[in-house]
């Protein structure tokens, strides 16, 4: 047995990234469920759920599934349960 | 309305207190407490990164708040 | 049902190795007005608010799960590596004696979370106002441990939590609106 393998800087960028665009979700979510009838939130949070995806199929290609439970793809083999965990990075 | 962040207040002082005096004593009044009910189109922190980092979507809502530490001047 | 993302909600970084930070920034771990108490609170007062704010508790109450664990992954880096001797030095020695370095929902000074923290009145009004003051006094936590931490990486990650407590507050406060106006007519003040 071996210490798991150290994540290159690229991880930490990429999911900063991640973290920045889901960040405005959130709080363009919290808004809505008291503005419902904001259009202009409503598209800007659509854009915002449009580009999170595309950044993390970008990231799931490079680092693993996000995701558990069918929410993201496996690898061959089953790589969902790979380290690092997030509060391990 | 004042609507600056911080408040301050002056507790009696004693001379029997025991430590030193903080003339000045304050709390934080962030502007969530003046904004009722958020007006459509805030303008936003200008990239996801910033208001990630900022904490809050819209500057409106931004409350910095510097730590305390010592014995506040009055 | 709830997904987990194998992300933080906001990148945790700890400076210092300084295990006497953790025994602090436990009480918003395990506290009264820590983030499991925030998250059970609202996700348990979803079930009997009215209609129009269970989509805010409930996003809410998720969101207090993203702060427990970037409170928890402090407290794990902060313990990590510390051996039984830096425990006991950083006053962790009754936290060790019964957990090791294991984290447990307990408060700074040791007391067991219980559920007496939080509560469900089933009035709407009366739950909303406990939620806006749970939001005040998770903020002003927040306040007196980034004055009690000298380390910048965590006192930035405590200013983000702090911040969403404020947003939090805010939001409850439209929502007690909306109740109280039982709105649909007008949208905006």
């Amino acid at each position: 047995m071996s210490t798991p393998k150290q994540v290159p800087q690229e991880y930490y960028d990429l999911l900063e990234e991640i973290q920045a665009i889901d960040f405005v979700l959130v709080e363009l979510n919290l808004y809505l469920n008291t503005h419902p009838n904001d259009t202009e939130a409503i598209q800007q949070f659509n854009q915002c759920s449009y580009e999170s995806r595309k950044l993390k199929k970008q990231f799931e290609k490079k680092f693993g599934p996000l995701m558990h439970f069918g929410k993201s793809y496996s690898g061959y083999s089953w790589n969902w349960d790979n380290p690092p965990w997030p509060w391990q990075v | 309305m004042n609507q600056s962040n911080t408040r301050y207040y002056y507790p009696y002082i004693s001379p029997l207190d025991p430590c030193p005096p903080i003339v000045r004593k304050s709390y934080s009044t962030p502007p969530h407490l003046f904004m009722g009910f958020q007006p459509p189109n805030l303008e936003q922190f200008s990239t996801a990164r910033e208001a990630l980092f900022s904490g809050t979507l819209w500057p409106a809502l931004f409350d910095p708040y510097p730590p305390k530490k010592g014995r506040e001047e009055a | 049902m709830w997904y987990y993302e194998k992300k933080l909600q906001y990148p945790v970084r700890v400076r210092d190795c300084n295990p006497r930070l953790a025994k602090y920034l436990i009480e918003q771990y395990g506290g009264a007005d820590g983030e499991l108490a925030a998250a059970l609170r609202y996700l348990n007062q979803r079930y009997t608010i009215p209609n129009k704010v269970v989509g805010l508790l409930n996003d809410i109450g998720t969101e207090e799960f993203a702060h427990l664990e970037m409170i928890a992954t402090m407290i794990y880096k902060l313990t990590k590596d510390a051996t039984p001797e830096e425990m006991k030095k950083a006053g962790l020695a009754p936290h060790y004696a019964n957990h090791d370095n294991a984290l447990f929902y307990h408060n700074a000074a040791g007391a067991p979370f219980t559920a007496t923290y939080i509560q469900a009145k089933g009035d709407p009004i009366a739950d909303i106002y406990e939620d806006i003051a749970a939001e005040e006094k998770a903020r002003a936590t927040y306040q007196w441990l980034i004055n009690i931490s000298d380390d910048p990486e965590i006192n930035d990650s405590l200013k983000f939590l702090r911040e969403r407590e404020v947003v939090h507050s805010q939001r409850f406060r439209e929502a007690a609106q909306i109740l109280i106006d039982d709105r649909g007519k007008k949208q905006f003040y």
